[in-house]
């Protein structure tokens, strides 16, 4: 499947493949970010890393850190 | 699924504990407000500087205290603290003006342009000196300072489980134990009669809770950073935490835990540190001239 990722610190988008049946967990794990540092939304909503994505879902990650 | 209500989880606390948003918002309100009870952060007749910066902590510290403390008739203003850090404060100002006036809340800002005759950053193209160490000194002294000016018995900043580890860790990593006994929920109880109390209640949710919260609000937070927070200490020290902490659930936690075991004796340990008075400007000094002055060669 295809994703649209937006990445907020970067303020970078990115198209990510990703095999059927994937988390978000596996989408950060190939982006190489720690689910610890960043709040996901899936569509507009708040989710936890263990959920599912499917094909075309958008994607966005806002960092925690606010360093100030 | 959420643990309780099996409704889809918006993030995982803890490790292993998914909690919906119904559930995680009462969670957290539920952990801010024990926090108060617990080291009994608050005392219905104090006055209250809450410590606003226009970001995601300060403006989730902001709505819960209005939520305890307007029905129960405690007096607060909000206090922010105007560096002059261009792309970063012009805009979180601007969140907590914002904010503050939904809420009706009186908000009182003070700046590093207008008592110091310089913003930080004019101060940095002039001196060569980390950023963050002068601007923490310096952002100390005017809450304190203007804290007490409008009278304040309590000052509470947005201080979370992060930024005290952090503290914790670099302290430790640097050799300053004597910095640790300032930290923990409460701070600076008489050690001065010029200093006001420090208190922190957000202090045990992590830094990821505090962003979830504020998005679920929807507070008015634009989420930027202060552009010489990357590459600083308290940044690689935060980053290291994080890693540990995805791979051992609850590391965060276990070091601010370690430190609240030991920071009673540690307290006692560090009392002995006379507080005086600066010889220019008669705020708190551990030497002849406080800090502020000191670095400022005013
Ligand atoms: S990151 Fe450093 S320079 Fe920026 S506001 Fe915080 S202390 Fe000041
Ligand atoms: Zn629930
Ligand atoms: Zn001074």
């Amino acid at each position: 499947m295809k994703l649209d990722v937006f990445i907020e610190r970067e303020n970078k988008k990115e198209k990510v493949e990703l095999p059927e049946g994937s988390t978000l967990k596996d989408l950060l794990t190939k982006l190489k970010i720690n689910p610890v540092t960043v709040v996901i939304s899936k569509n507009g909503e708040v989710v936890a890393e263990i959920a599912k994505i499917k094909d075309k879902d958008k994607i966005e990650l806002l960092s925690v850190v606010s360093g100030g | 699924m959420c643990k309780t209500c099996k409704e889809n989880p918006v993030i995982i606390i803890q490790g292993n504990k998914p909690l919906c948003k119904g559930c995680f918002m009462k969670y957290f309100e539920k952990k801010v407000f024990w926090t108060i009870r617990q080291y009994n952060l608050i005392d219905k007749k104090d006055i209250i500087a809450v410590g606003v910066s226009g970001g995601k902590d300060s403006l989730t510290l902001l709505y819960l205290l209005n939520k305890v403390l307007t029905p129960q008739k405690t007096k607060f203003f909000g206090l922010l603290i105007d560096e002059g850090i261009k792309g970063y404060r012009n805009i979180t100002i601007e969140d907590a003006k914002k904010f503050c006036k939904e809420n009706g809340i009186e908000l009182k800002i003070i700046s590093y342009k207008k008592e110091f005759g310089n913003t930080l950053d004019e101060m940095l193209k002039q001196k060569k000196i980390n950023a963050c160490a002068l601007c923490g000194v310096l952002r100390r002294y005017l809450i304190n300072k203007y804290a007490r000016k409008y009278g304040a018995t309590k000052i509470a900043t947005g201080h979370n489980l992060d930024d005290e580890a952090q503290s914790i860790l670099m302290n430790q990593l640097k050799g300053n134990m004597a910095f640790s006994a300032k930290l923990g929920p409460k701070t600076g109880v008489l050690t001065h009669d010029q200093f006001i109390p420090r208190i922190k209640p957000l202090y045990f949710l992590t830094e990821k809770e505090t962003t979830t919260f504020s998005k679920l609000k929807n507070l008015p937070v634009t989420f930027i950073e202060c552009p010489n927070h990357k590459d600083s200490f308290r940044d690689e020290v935060g980053k290291m935490l994080s890693n540990l902490e995805a791979k051992y659930p609850g590391t965060k936690q276990s070091v601010v835990n370690s430190l609240l075991q030991v920071l009673p004796s540690l307290a006692k340990q560090f009392k002995g540190q006379k507080i005086g008075t600066c010889k220019k400007c008669k705020e708190p000094a551990a030497k002849d001239l406080c800090k502020v002055c000191e670095l400022l060669k005013r």
